[in-house]
């Protein structure tokens, strides 16, 4: 076991981060233009750190599974990006950004991370502003906020309920004035497929043509990996299907450490699963609840007359409803964060409360927000005694134009109207805070790796607060990375072009091939699917929302007799040398198959509950989580030694020197 | 239900593609449009052939992937939504689905019903976007109000997701839906007056060059748009490129 260096600058925390730009290395501008970079994954991540590297000089070749940069799944993110603007006077500002990120992260998280996330969270807006982002706003001209969960200041600014494709948007357009100049060179439907690794450092990589099947090598000096979440590790998700691990995986089995994997955020308001057909899960935005009230019936007996269809949920009256998380959690209520709302729609579903089919739904309740905005609009347009029927229609409009993309969409897929009868909802996996471990660089144990988003471990500890996805992709993408991977490249000023014809770029083609000609070889009956699937069911009994010792056991097991099962037997129809969306997943599903075995190891060595990760083993009398700060007060950063079961455990003690350790409380 | 599913099959882009019949039971109302060709692949691979290759990958109706034309209209009959949202409960037991790529000249086929779009990646690099760097010191965001009416239609005009249903939809295979999106958030915005007669000409011209058809005002594109994106927009940009060219 060894000690991690995270190169956590010196000095106070509001100083770090300014101490360290002026002090790393740069590249001249001229040099710039004879360095290479590669960037995998194009979503905000990525996608910005391409475009700021290229305005630098630097010559960027992108690469992305999508037909396009624009459809990275950063795109589907709903409700907002924080930002400590302290625009609408409420006391926000670094500091308490910084605070409520570490505390709403159960103090996993490495300060001086955070709080450069929230000094650079104020950049971010006024960037996106001047490319033109669309951000709400209000009556005088100027952006409007929101309130998250985990907070008590309104500090998310929004585009409607289409935050996330908005700024990809703009990371996109950014990448497109770079393109245009010749800048970047964009590689849309191509996989990473490996790392390359030439004396030790990343030098390039291995990537297939997803059309014709091609192998491709290309080389730079340095190679960030911008690739999103692994939460497709439990099949059903609210990642887009393509969603994968394989490149930060890849990185991995060659050297880079994956930190937390355990560390997953199971978003508490998505809608239900249907049957056995379904393929994803779709997120209702945190956003709604701002307005929604969350409850389910007080008696079992209306619970099972609501599951069998014999009650209607509008029948209940105000005083047959338990709102559990207002009478849970009084100061925080409906906006507590999202671990413990989900945990807690859980509590009241396995005890019997839940209403619908399956049994595992809760109410989302627009009824108290369309009342109140209904009345409050009726006065502002000086309508005197306004009878239900106006208050009603005022209000449903008032949430139309709050919320109407979300509510259409619920629509569509649950064929019930959420303006007139309570939204259901339950929890899915949505986020995964744990990833490639990176130091303070972003730069991955592997020299010259950089990997950056959702895709490393970096920022939320244990649990992620609602509206920091974004803030923390595009910090990462826009005003990090793209500065800290200088200190690296200023080494790299004389090295020339790095040449694809070295034995190590021939032996990670072979090993490329040989993989790919593997699962071809297949003899079996079932397809890639059908193990996704079974993999899928073993992480969520096993190791979702609450986790104990003989399951998660159960589940290393499990996983790695699934693994072997598929690699001599999945079914893949058609050839490697063509376009072939079986192998595309099957590739991934191969990488999950070994990333869900150490995701269980790592809940499993993990003693305590904190966050997303609780252990049954731990929690108090009221069914809180029980942190181990003696323990466990450290990242997890696993090394990959030939199997998922032989990973070896490196500890990064976090050290807190602002923030004193509390238990975490919303009540 | 039961359903008798024609769909297109190409094995690549030189092939000579053919629609091909197959008949699939056991399809749920709560099944998504998507889900339902899972089943029908799940049961083509169990049987060793090869499954019918689409594009997706959101599958919540925002990033744009998904196509299809089905009976004719791309992303099904119904309105403001994508194939991937479309349910199965709006088709009844006994029916027979026709399933096509999307068709125009600038959207060649790759295989089965999966197009190549790139073409609109290259009109938003001809110039949708606004040249400004990434330094951490632009002014305040605040420093600018714009009217919220502005601002409401700009991202009314940016909620496009380049799926291309305007164009399928279009008998000319225009892409001025999609182009005059771009065109108008901008326009609407004063960050982009800057560049504003440049980015229309340059876009446009690139449009012409991709080989998409012109606009005869027949609506169709707007009408079939699962964003819901207005006519308002080829107005305006228009407009715009009107008044660019006066200005020369």
């Amino acid at each position: 076991m060894g000690i991690l260096d995270s190169k956590i600058p010196s000095g106070p925390l509001a100083d770090k981060w300014t101490k360290h730009k002026n002090e790393i290395d740069l590249v001249n501008p001229a040099n710039k233009r004879n360095i290479d970079v590669i960037v995998v994954g194009t979503g905000l991540a990525g996608g910005a750190a391409a475009a700021t590297l290229a305005e630098l000089g630097y010559n960027v070749k992108t690469f992305c599974y999508q037909d396009s940069p624009r459809r990275a799944h950063s795109i589907a993110a709903q409700g907002g990006i924080n930002a400590a603007k302290n625009y609408q006077g409420d006391g926000d500002s670094f500091y308490r950004l910084f605070y409520d990120t570490i505390k709403g992260g159960d103090y996993r998280s490495r300060e001086a991370n955070v709080y450069r996330l929230a000094e650079e969270s104020a950049n971010i807006i006024d960037q996106c502003v001047a490319q033109g982002v669309p951000f709400a706003r209000e009556y005088g001209g100027l952006l409007d906020n929101r309130s998250f969960g985990g907070v008590l200041v309104s500090r998310t600014f929004y585009a409607k309920g289409q935050t996330g494709q908005q700024l990809l948007l703009g990371a996109y357009a950014a990448m497109n004035r770079q393109i245009n100049r010749g800048k970047i060179k964009a590689y849309n439907r191509h996989e990473m497929m490996d790392l390359v690794l030439v004396d030790g450092k990343a030098r390039g990589i291995i990537a297939r043509d997803l059309v014709s099947g091609e192998i491709q090598r290309h080389s730079a000096h340095a190679v960030v990996l911008a690739t999103g979440g692994y939460g497709n590790v439990f099949f059903l998700s609210t990642n887009a299907m393509g969603s994968n691990v394989m490149a930060a995986w890849r990185a991995h089995k060659k050297g880079a450490f994956f930190a937390n994997p355990c560390y997953t955020q199971i978003h508490p308001t998505c809608i239900p699963v249907s049957g056995e057909h379904q393929s994803k899960l779709t997120l209702m935005s945190e956003s709604l609840r701002n307005d929604g009230r969350i409850w389910v019936p007080k008696r079992k007996e209306d619970a099972i007359a609501i599951r069998e269809g014999k009650l209607k949920p509008t029948q209940l009256a105000e005083e047959e409803r338990d709102y559990y998380l207002e009478r849970r959690y009084p100061a925080f209520g409906n906006l507590v964060p999202r671990d413990v709302a989900s945990r807690a729609a859980k509590e009241r579903c396995d005890a019997g409360f839940g209403v619908n089919k399956t049994g595992e739904a809760v109410y989302l309740d627009f009824a108290a927000a369309i009342d109140r905005y209904g009345r409050e609009k009726a006065m502002t347009s000086g309508i005197k005694d306004p009878d239900n029927a106006t208050i009603l229609k005022l209000g449903e409009e008032i949430i139309e134009a709050k919320y109407g993309n979300l509510f259409q969409m619920y629509e569509k897929i649950v064929d019930e109207n959420p303006y007139k009868t309570p939204m259901m909802i339950y929890p899915a996996v949505h986020y995964t805070m744990g990833g490639l471990w990176v130091d303070y660089n972003l730069q991955t144990t592997i020299p010259g790796c950089y990997c950056a988003g959702e895709a490393n471990f970096s920022d939320h500890g244990a649990n992620r607060l609602g509206a920091s996805a974004l803030m923390q992709g595009l910090a990462d993408g826009y005003f990090v990375l793209p500065y800290t991977i200088g200190d690296f490249l200023a080494d790299d000023i004389r090295t020339g072009a790095i040449a694809t014809d070295s034995p190590e770029f021939e032996a990670a083609e072979n090993e490329v091939r040989g993989r790919l000609e593997k699962l071809m070889s297949g003899t079996g009956i079932h397809s890639v699917d059908y193990y996704h699937k079974k993999l899928g069911k073993i992480m969520w009994n096993k190791c979702g929302m609450s986790r104990n010792a003989k399951e998660l056991e159960e589940a290393i097991g499990e996983i790695a007799e699934l693994r072997k099962d598929f690699w001599e037997n999945v079914k893949i129809p058609g050839s490697a040398d063509s376009k072939n969306q079986e192998l595309e997943k099957a590739g991934r599903v191969a990488d999950f198959l070994e990333l869900g075995e150490l995701f269980a190891k790592d809940a499993l060595h993990r003693n305590e509950s904190c966050g997303g990760h609780f252990r049954e083993e731990y929690q108090t009398e009221e069914g809180e989580a029980l942190r181990d700060d003696k323990n466990f007060k450290y990242v997890a950063a696993w090394e990959f030694k030939g199997e998922p079961k032989d990973a070896v455990l490196h500890k990064e003690d976090l050290v807190y020197e602002n923030i004193e350790l509390k238990t975490r409380s919303y009540k | 239900m039961k359903l008798t599913l024609k769909i297109w099959r190409q094995k690549d882009a030189s092939a000579k593609g053919q629609i091909v019949d197959y008949t699939l039971d056991g399809v749920e109302g709560d099944m998504s449009f998507l889900e339902m060709l899972d089943i029908l692949n799940e049961e083509l691979v169990s049987k060793g052939e090869e499954p019918v290759e689409f594009d997706h990958d959101c599958r919540e109706g925002i990033c744009g992937t998904c196509s299809l034309q089905i009976n004719g209209e791309p992303h099904g009959p119904d309105r403001l939504i994508t194939t991937c949202q479309l349910h199965m409960r709006k088709f009844n037991d006994g029916d027979t689905i026709v399933i096509e790529p999307f068709r125009a000249k600038a959207f060649p086929v790759i295989k089965d019903l999966i197009v190549d779009r790139s073409a609109f990646d290259r009109i938003q690099q001809a110039g949708g976007y606004i040249s400004v760097n990434t330094s951490g010191n632009t002014v305040d965001a605040n420093a600018i109000p714009i009217r919220k009416e502005d601002a409401d239609k700009a991202m009314d005009a940016a909620t496009c997701i380049g799926c291309g249903a305007c164009v399928a939809a279009c008998k000319n295979a225009s892409a001025m839906l999609f182009t005059s999106a771009k065109v108008s958030q901008f326009a609407l915005l004063p960050q982009g007056q800057v560049e504003a007669a440049e980015r229309v000409e340059n876009m446009v011209r690139q449009m012409d060059l991709e080989g998409f058809g012109n606009c005869t005002n027949t609506g169709a594109c707007e009408v079939e748009c699962p964003k819901g994106i207005s006519l308002e927009n080829i107005a305006r940009m228009n407009r715009e490129y009107l008044s660019a060219t006066l200005k020369g």
